[in-house]
């Protein structure tokens, strides 16, 4: 559908921020359509500002120029309450090291993001399929220290779309997994966006990672390169 | 742990006031319970002494005779007192045991009896039951031993008693009396027969109080610098709790920053997070308000047993919701100001805390 508008629209994001005294340009004028359905690599080496602009599409830091529209709102120019109300309405996110709450079960991590977004904690049958898709509906009632980190990264996942966010990102998911670990939750991510056309951003430094991806765009210096 | 800790701090707050409070009513109340058990109508006092003090022999005993000639005087009789060394407020008093007995209906004895001989000394059940006397036990009191004759039941006049002209001797004041008690043929008379006893120029330099007065001045409202007391420690006990609770949860906030920085980047908003502390620490000062009820109790069981005579610690539970109001209240004021801090932490450097 070529007249649908992008989900994510970036045009010439630039951010700065200070290192101690000196200004470091993460983003340099970055321009970056996202498809509706779409799974998207953005790859890179460290420092490339791919991280930055995950927490910039994320609504976690402010743009310092530029426009970046998520499924219709500016949120450059968004404040902190914008910028919350964003990721508690419209973006899931995924992080490298879980970010689970360790004092809640699995359900419990899962059952919050519903309470914080003002929904139901009781989610309905076609949730729970997706938790039998990530293989967690077992594991519901364990806490994160009794998991292993596969299992922590899929109730996350679960965490990010449980309120059904018009894109998911993901920064690093499989980072701190092993190969075995990395390959079921990259091949959920893309089962995620083949059966309910989730779509997905993933940051990621591992080319093997974004294969995953229908399309991969590579960054460097804080800018797209390709 | 940390949790454990300030709801033991906040619950201390609680039974030091609930303590302090019911060790003041109690106090006071067996005060005012002992005079009403005298069985007089209206007390003769020197003039310028205090409504606590018992020392102070200074009364003519002849005025008891004089007393007793009054058309409306039923009975009058005097005792002397005489503080007990190392006792808190405690004194022993001396009594004509005849007609003593005839005003209050007599001291009930649940061991024992009446006096039989100089060295003999009677003392109520409490203080029997806390210097651990019976019958047949010796009293050393003011370096001399003294037998207990007798152990009645407390709330007449006194815990301790001994014959008035003994008390008379050791305060050195032969012939004086403390307090002067008389009972009236009629009750009804008491006020008209006070407003003559103080209109009386020869009664001019001493105190003429009905019953009722008399016991009135034992509460706390007779005492304006207990009262101070009390809302000092009251105000101290609420300041302990705050800067503990403070404490506690600036500590919570800083361990927490990271869980923090996760319930941000699920899109919790500022009243979220701070509605999270706040319901912890509601629970946790209701906890803790709980146990100091739990603890004063304690305190009282261990004051009641073990603690002297004089001081008598009850039960107030009307002071419940107040003193868990205060703990609430300053628990919360306490969280107040780590939760505004949690809710300004930027969500990136929140999260990136280990």
């Amino acid at each position: 559908m070529p007249d649908t508008p992008p989900i994510i629209q970036v045009r010439d994001l630039r951010k700065v921020y200070q290192s101690g005294d000196v200004p470091v340009e993460a983003l340099r004028g970055v321009s970056l359509d996202v498809r509706r359905g779409e799974f998207l690599a953005v790859v890179g080496p460290s420092g490339s500002g791919k991280s930055t602009l995950f927490h910039v599409l994320s609504g976690l830091t402010p743009a310092t120029a530029g426009s970046v529209t998520i499924d219709g709102i500016g949120i450059a120019q968004l404040d902190e309450a914008g910028r919350t109300a964003l990721r508690k309405d419209k973006v899931g996110i995924v992080f490298q090291k879980y970010n689970l709450l360790p004092t809640l079960t699995a359900e419990e991590n899962i059952a919050i993001a519903r309470h914080i977004s003002g929904k139901d904690i009781a989610w309905g049958p076609a949730f729970q399929e997706v938790l039998k898709a990530l293989g967690i509906e077992n594991r519901l009632h364990h806490k994160p220290r009794a998991m292993s980190g596969g299992e922590q990264q899929r109730v996350a996942i679960a965490r990010a779309i449980v309120n059904n966010p018009a894109i998911l990102l993901a920064d690093e998911p499989t980072g701190n997994l092993d190969t075995q670990n990395s390959e079921i939750v990259l091949s959920l991510l893309r089962e995620l966006n083949q059966k309910t056309g989730q779509t997905i951003l993933m940051i990621t430094h591992n080319p093997e990672a974004a294969a995953y991806a229908n399309r991969t765009i590579r960054m460097r210096d804080g800018l797209i390169a390709g | 742990m940390r949790t454990l800790l300030s709801a033991a701090a906040i619950a201390i707050e609680v039974a030091m006031i609930l303590t302090l409070v019911g060790l003041s009513d109690g106090t006071l109340d067996e005060s005012k319970r002992m005079r009403r058990g005298i069985g007089a109508d209206i007390v003769v006092r020197p003039g310028s002494t205090s409504v606590m003090s018992f020392s102070g022999v200074t009364l003519p005993e002849k005025l008891v005779e004089y007393f007793q000639q009054q058309p409306d005087v039923e009975i009058a009789t005097g005792s002397a007192a005489h503080g007990i060394p190392g006792g808190l407020m405690e004194s022993a008093s001396g009594v004509d045991l005849a007609k003593f007995s005839t005003m209050s209906d007599g001291l009930r004895f649940l061991s024992g009896g009446p006096f039989q001989a100089p060295k003999d000394i009677i003392v109520d059940e409490r203080y029997a039951r806390t210097k651990q006397l019976g019958v047949g036990s010796t009293l050393k009191l003011w370096d001399k031993n003294w037998n207990v004759c007798g152990v009645v039941e407390p709330g007449k006049l006194s815990r301790v008693f001994l014959p008035l002209p003994v008390v008379q001797e050791l305060a050195s004041a032969p012939g004086k009396l403390s307090q002067i008690y008389i009972k009236l043929k009629d009750p009804s008379r008491t006020d008209a027969v006070v407003k003559a006893l103080k209109d009386n120029p020869q009664l001019g330099s001493y105190q003429v109080l009905s019953i009722d007065e008399l016991a009135s001045l034992f509460s706390i409202d007779g005492f304006p610098a207990l009262r101070q007391f009390i809302s000092v420690v009251i105000g101290l006990g609420v300041v302990v709790g705050f800067l503990v609770v403070l404490l506690s949860m600036y500590t919570a906030v800083l361990e927490r920053t990271r869980e923090i920085g996760i319930l941000k980047s699920l899109g919790a908003s500022p009243a979220y997070i701070m509605g999270i502390l706040m319901r912890e620490t509601l629970i946790l000062s209701i906890t803790g308000a709980v146990a100091g009820i739990v603890l004063s109790l304690v305190t009282q069981w261990t004051m009641n047993t073990f603690g002297g005579s004089a001081l008598v610690q009850k039960m107030v539970p009307h002071w419940w919701p107040y003193t868990t109001l205060l703990a609430i209240a300053g628990a919360l004021l306490g969280t107040l100001y780590p939760a505004m801090k949690a809710v300004r932490h930027d969500a990136l450097e929140a999260l990136s805390y280990d």
